[in-house]
């Protein structure tokens, strides 16, 4: 049995477990040394109560990407299914997700964290340029 | 003292009341034999109620579980037991509110005239407490309990709000298991899908795979869940998985809209896509057979 936590104890147990992953963060998709050596774009995405900012990022199909990814209230998770790739983000703290798209098309990405009322609708859209 | 069970021809006319379709689940010419103590009886899903939920998506918000309360004792069987299968409550930000809607979902399905009720937490009862609040009305979020020769596994998806069982529960699932014969007939319960129905639409639980693996060996297992506000139904290899449908709004079938928003109201045909489950529970194989079961008779 899960004993019960105080919300803070909670949050903070949580966040302490964030913390301790954030090294292991999902490379996603790609060639490890690649992408250590080449330029990579950096897209910053922001999270807050239901929104991620910008809504749309668009990729070039095969384009290696660094997501930026930051919370500026609450806990949250950004996850783009169809990639397989996803990243916890605890706010105070930036996390990084790369990304190199190997198919073209528009994805969902959203918030996997349940952050509220509204957490449903907290999604965005990938479009990946051929 | 004994009721009369239900025999199919009774079961049957009961479902024809709602006019939904039997949905028989098991398996089909395997002649599992009776478990001791097996006898047939029938029991109710309710699910997804989101007492405190405000908006058009339900103008009768307050009113469709009373009225749930209300079909449920008018069944003319009456159910050995009711399993409510998590989002009990809409989610609040304010802890004090979150135990008012408790408190009043509560009361309101003390009504119910059954005896048994067992209850789990949905992401909008538990996700931002982990759990606290639930257990201080309803008790531990997950656990076991049979009833004549089913045995029920209760499993929380909820209280995490990165909706994983964890490594703890899987762990005390695991042991559990490990105690029981494999052809004990197995019923979980659970809130969100244990398999991968929509990770798009958040329909998913992160580690539920795992879960799905403790369970394949043995040979009889049947989920019922709630979550999607729907009908729906998953075959994991032998085990059946059957989604609920909801008592405040209906939500579009998985990935075929571009946002997993309400269905509307439709003023025509009020009440319509929500409702709740039967299930007959046999000694025979197969082993259930469901009926879904309208809130207000059309
Ligand atoms: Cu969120």
């Amino acid at each position: 049995m899960r004993p019960p936590l105080a919300p803070a104890a909670g949050r903070r147990q949580f966040c302490a477990r964030l913390a301790g992953l954030a090294g292991l963060a999902a490379a996603g998709a790609l060639a490890g040394d690649a992408l250590a050596q080449a330029p990579v774009r950096v897209i910053r995405i922001s999270a807050r109560r239901f929104v991620f900012t910008p809504g749309t990022v668009r990729l070039k199909l095969g384009e290696p990407v660094q997501l930026e990814l930051t919370t500026e209230d609450v806990p949250m998770g950004f996850s783009v299914p169809d990639f397989k790739v996803r990243q916890d983000i605890v706010p105070g703290t930036t996390q990084t997700l790369r990304l190199q798209p190997d198919k073209a098309g528009e994805f969902v990405f959203l918030c996997d964290v349940f952050c509220g009322s509204g957490h449903e609708t907290m999604n965005g859209s990938l479009v990946v340029e051929a | 003292m004994t009721r009369p069970t239900l025999d199919r021809r009774e079961f049957l006319a009961l479902a024809s009341l709602g006019g939904g379709a039997v949905f028989a689940s098991g398996l089909y010419g395997c002649a599992t034999p009776a478990a001791a103590g097996a006898e047939d009886f029938f029991f109710v899903q309710l699910s997804d109620s989101h007492w405190g939920f405000e908006g058009p998506p339900n103008p009768d918000a307050r009113g469709t579980l009373p009225k749930a309360v209300a079909a449920v004792n008018a069944l003319s069987v009456p159910p050995d037991f009711i399993v409510f299968t998590g989002d009990l409550t809409h989610t609040t930000d304010d802890p004090r509110e979150r135990r008012e809607r408790m408190a009043q979902f509560r009361d309101i399905v003390s009504g119910l005239k059954v005896q048994e009720r067992h209850f789990l937490p949905g992401e909008h009862d538990a996700s931002l407490d982990h759990g606290k609040a639930f257990q201080e009305f309803f008790g531990p979020t997950h656990y076991t309990f049979d009833h004549k020769g089913l045995h029920f596994i209760v499993l929380d998806n909820v209280s995490d709000p990165a909706a994983r069982l964890g490594d703890e529960q899987l762990q005390w699932l695991r042991g559990h298991l490990a105690t029981l014969p494999r052809d004990t007939r197995l019923v979980v319960l659970t809130h969100r899908p244990l398999f991968d129905l929509a990770p798009q639409w958040d329909w998913a639980t992160r580690d539920g795979e795992q879960a799905v693996a403790l369970l394949m060996p043995f040979a009889d297992v049947t989920v019922f869940y709630g979550h999607i506000h729907q009908e729906h139904h998953h075959m994991t290899g032998h085990i059946a998985h059957h989604a609920a449908r909801s008592l405040i709004f209906p939500l579009p079938a998985p990935l075929s809209a571009p946002r997993r928003l309400p269905l509307p109201w439709n003023p025509e045909h009020p009440y319509e896509g929500l409702g709740f489950r039967g299930i007959q529970a046999r000694a025979a194989t197969p082993a259930l057979a469901l009926t879904e079961l309208p809130v207000v008779r059309g």
